[in-house]
């Protein structure tokens, strides 16, 4: 019952967001807080194989690949034919193509954790770097597969795509990722997560199916990533396979590392931050991806444990942190 | 059979690239379980540090070998030196914090390198000038060869035989395979483990820069991208072999190389960066250690 | 003799060309506190590995009662009733004291991830059960202050004792310990010993024990397997394991000798 009202809520602030911030903002800057919610999408979803089971996948963008296509893909084969069908009934057009797009989404997602269980499971054999090696691989033969698939645009891109995503829906994945990364975070499932990832050994030793909750942890990672894919066609409206090559798992990656493994809030602190760098750096043209560079290495040197370790941020946390402080004063 | 052995000579040249390229990597990660994502540029480096030493020597207008020799000292002093820098500033500040820590710090030296060369030697291809003008030898059964793959060929064999002399027989050497044993064994044995550290990290970089200066001979087209995709080629290819082994790299790079040169020649030239990854996964679900590594002996 | 809990029928573990254990036969009955001796690189751990399947075996059987568990996964064996501590300490050390045993008590929580995700009743109640039980474990142990902090961050001796109340929290019928004490000073180690004693009333578990300490080892065990280079060549009562020729042989030139004689 008061998971429903949850419910209701969101939706209802959802829609209030997407109706006044559009009329506040500029498309560029639409377009930046769009992309940032994606890439907190992305970067949490990453946290739950690489910060909460300590699984080192270097792939996110193959999977958010497989989702934006795969989405897209049905879009433009069946999504449209129903929102044309449905408006025709009478649906409202905004009710059409949420419908539309949320099927498209939970395809383009489920197609993505299909390729997170096959991923997921040589994570039985391999560890470590061999284990990212084998996450990279697949990332890299996903992009040249679609640069190879004629039907999906193959390296011209796949165009067209309605724009359907907006605030309402980035908003919803961004806080269904949320959602469930905290609340596993609370929970038994969670704890084991932690546990593989603290000692693989002892987790299995103490009765923890490490191979089932590794692939879990890829399985759930991946569905978000798709998600985030199929949100970012949607958004954009075009695809190239070139958006999904190995340097935006990277930026995942440092995401994930430089908010902090594990915690959630850092993640997204740190999606919302390094989305922002380089915009806020635009002015500097040239010298913005050196300072980019310059501004992450400096970071990790003197943050090397992520910006807020595996802490989450909280009131609490903050009040205790900055209290002293004006205390002092 | 003569496309074949054609493409065999082709494949090695390109493998031994590789190769050159991921010893570096693996000797990094030998030492400091790193995996050093900024080697693929300190190539590139290596291939424009040629191209403007080339220039400087007028080595383009009338190519003779002693200026090509030096043309590729100088490379592999530059990046030497790189390589001596990159890890006094960035990666020895982090050397004691996390492995993942040091990985983005890697990624951020990489972007660095990338971006601070496109500001440096601006966003347009440059081509690396003919310092060996090009012929070709038969090899008899129609196959050929270059002179410049057989420069290739034999200064790459040279290095290794050179790098394999120094880690077995030279003190830095030994001291190098007892760093990359253990750390705190070897300092107790009196070993300055930051001077290892650093000699590796140089020694790399000299690798990489042959590597760039070699590859450029033939594929005169250089842009600061241009690390990137054999970098990343040149570390599955050090993994492929095991990564950390040193024998292993030299085989992983020409396997790779083979592998790819192969499925260009007879598939089809885009789905040769996928084939690397392919032959890479079904490699490791055999042998997740790769070809010469040794799993690790964990003791519960 | 009850029926036995477990049972070890010629067992043999080989890496490469070591034979770590050979032809072990081995068989504990219920509520037994057996304890497993040997020199250094005896096997003794090997058999701690061979036992929850941590290896397998690369020969015989290991029964457990009745059934053979050879070739089942670790975690599955955890959840029939083995569980183990680590020579080398190996709590979730950025965990809290608390989730470290609630971990181990992860097969017992019914709630699924959707549960979770929806924070329903069913998922309230395992939570509290978790928690319930592992602060009575946490007590048990006198770790109670230290309940919420991170596992990393505990005094060695604390460490020590987490590690049993953690292989307890999966309420196992036998429980593996490899060596308690180690690390621990003299009164720290008696006090280990009486609290071995007392989980044994407590939870009613089989234990076997492999203890360098022999004041801990004569002290507490009713019956003593001596290995020496993989191979059995001692089992009996304290008293005879004490004036066993063999035994004093294989603990020639071994510092532990000089105590063999002392303790008890
Ligand atoms: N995974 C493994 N691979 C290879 N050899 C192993 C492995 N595990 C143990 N050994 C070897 O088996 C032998 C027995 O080791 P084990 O750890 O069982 O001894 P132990 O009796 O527990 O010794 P200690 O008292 O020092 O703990 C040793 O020689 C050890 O090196
Ligand atoms: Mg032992």
């Amino acid at each position: 019952m008061r998971q429903l009202l949850w419910l209701l809520g969101a939706v209802v602030l959802l829609t209030g967001v997407n109706v006044v911030l559009p009329r506040l903002v500029n498309p560029y800057i639409t377009q930046i807080i769009i992309l940032c919610g994606i890439n907190i999408i992305l970067a949490v979803s990453l946290n739950l194989i690489n910060g909460f089971t300590g699984q080192f996948s270097i792939g996110h963008a193959g999977f958010m690949a497989l989702g934006a296509y795969g989405s897209a893909t049905f879009t433009l084969r069946v999504g449209v034919g129903w929102v044309a069908g449905l408006t025709a009934a009478g649906v409202p057009e905004v009710v059409a193509q949420g419908t539309a797009l949320m099927v498209a989404l939970l395809l383009g997602g489920l197609l993505a954790a299909l390729a997170g269980y096959l991923v997921g499971l040589p994570s039985l054999r391999l560890r470590g770097d061999y284990l990212a090696i084998v996450t990279l691989g697949f990332g890299e033969i996903i992009r040249v597969l679609i640069l190879n698939v004629d039907a999906i645009g193959g390296a011209r891109g796949l165009a067209g795509i309605p724009a359907w995503a907006n605030f309402f829906w980035v908003g919803a994945g961004v806080l269904a990722v949320i959602l469930l990364a905290r609340h596993l975070a609370l929970s038994t499932h969670g704890r084991a997560l932690f546990a593989i990832r603290d000692d693989e050994v002892a987790a299995e030793a103490l009765g923890v199916d490490t191979t089932s909750y590794k692939v879990l942890a890829f399985v759930m990672g991946a569905f978000f990533a798709g998600v985030a894919g199929g949100l970012f066609a949607h958004f954009l409206s075009y695809l190239n396979p070139s958006s999904f090559n190995f340097i935006r798992s990277i930026e995942v990656i440092a995401m994930v590392v430089l908010g902090g493994m594990g915690s959630i809030s850092g993640s997204v602190v740190a999606a919302i931050l390094l989305t922002l760098m380089p915009e806020v750096l635009r002015p500097v043209k040239d010298y913005r991806m050196v300072i980019y560079s310059l501004l992450l290495i400096v970071l990790m040197i003197t943050r090397p444990g992520g910006l807020l370790g595996s802490r989450e941020l909280s009131l609490a946390w903050l009040t205790k942190r900055f209290r002293p402080a004006r205390e002092r004063a | 059979m003569t496309e074949f052995l054609q493409q065999l000579v082709n494949g090695v040249t390109l493998g031994l690239g590789y190769a050159l390229i991921a010893l570096g990597y693996t000797m990094v990660y030998g030492i400091l379980r790193l995996i050093n994502f900024a080697h693929g540029d300190v190539y590139m480096l290596g291939a424009f540090f040629g191209f403007y030493a080339a220039r400087l020597t007028g080595a383009a207008v009338e190519p003779n070998p002693l200026k090509a020799a030096g043309i590729l000292l100088i490379s592999m002093v530059g990046c030497g030196l790189v390589g001596f820098l990159i890890e006094r500033f960035a990666y020895k500040p982090v050397r004691k914090s996390s492995r993942l820590a040091a990985l983005i710090t890697a990624i951020g030296v990489s972007l660095l390198l990338e971006n601070g060369g496109l500001l440096l030697f601006g966003a347009d291809p440059k081509f690396f000038p003919q310092i060996v003008r090009a012929t070709n030898i038969p090899l008899g059964m129609g196959v050929t060869i270059s002179n410049q793959q057989i420069i290739i060929l034999v200064v790459s064999v040279a290095l290794m035989l050179a790098l394999r002399f120094i880690v077995l027989n030279t003190r830095a050497g030994k001291a190098m395979r007892a760093v990359s044993y253990s750390h705190t064994a070897a300092a107790l044995m009196g070993i300055s483990v930051d001077r290892i550290i650093t000699f590796t990290f140089v020694l790399g970089s000299m690798l990489a820069a042959a590597a760039g200066v070699l590859v450029a001979l033939q594929n005169p087209k250089i842009e600061p991208y241009m690390g990137i995709m054999p970098g990343l080629k040149a570390f599955v290819a050090a993994v492929l072999g095991g990564i950390g082994n040193i024998p292993g790299a030299v085989l992983g790079g020409l396997v790779m190389g083979i592998a790819e040169v192969m499925v260009v020649g007879y598939l089809s030239p885009t789905w040769r960066d996928a084939i690397a990854f392919v032959l890479l996964i079904l490699i490791l679900l055999v042998r997740p250690s790769g070809l010469l590594g040794q799993p690790p002996a964990e003791k519960v | 003799m009850t029926r036995p809990v477990l049972e070890l029928q010629r067992v043999t573990m080989q890496f490469g060309g070591l034979k770590a254990v050979v032809d072990l036969d081995l068989a504990i009955a219920e509520g037994e506190l057996v304890g497993l001796i040997g020199p250094n690189g005896a096997g003794k751990t090997t058999v701690f590995n061979v036992i929850p399947g941590v290896y397998l075996p690369t020969g015989g059987d290991v029964r457990f009662v009745g059934e053979s568990i050879r070739g089942l996964r670790p975690h599955a064996i955890a959840h029939r009733g083995i569980t183990r501590t680590f020579q080398n300490i190996r709590l979730f050390g950025s965990r809290s004291c608390r989730d470290n045993v609630c971990i181990a008590a992860h097969h017992h929580a019914r709630a699924t991830l959707l549960d979770a995700v929806l924070r329903n009743r069913r998922f309230k109640d395992d939570e509290q059960a978790c928690r319930d039980q592992g602060d009575a474990l946490l007590e048990f142990f006198g770790l109670s202050a230290w309940a919420d902090t991170i596992a990393a961050e505990l005094p060695y001796g604390q460490q020590r004792r987490l590690e049993i109340a953690r292989a307890l929290a999966g309420r196992p019928s036998l429980l593996l310990l490899d060596e308690p004490a180690a690390g621990l000073n003299p009164q720290e180690s008696e006090q280990l010993m009486r609290v071995i004693e007392a989980l044994r009333e407590r939870f009613q578990v089989t234990i076997l024990l492999i203890e360098h300490d022999m004041r801990v080892v004569m002290g507490i065990c009713q019956r003593i397997v001596v290995l020496d280079y993989g191979v059995k060549i001692a089992e009996g009562t304290p008293a005879d394991i004490r004036t066993n020729p063999k035994v004093i042989e294989a603990y020639l030139g071994e510092e532990v000798q000089v105590d063999l004689g002392a303790g008890g």
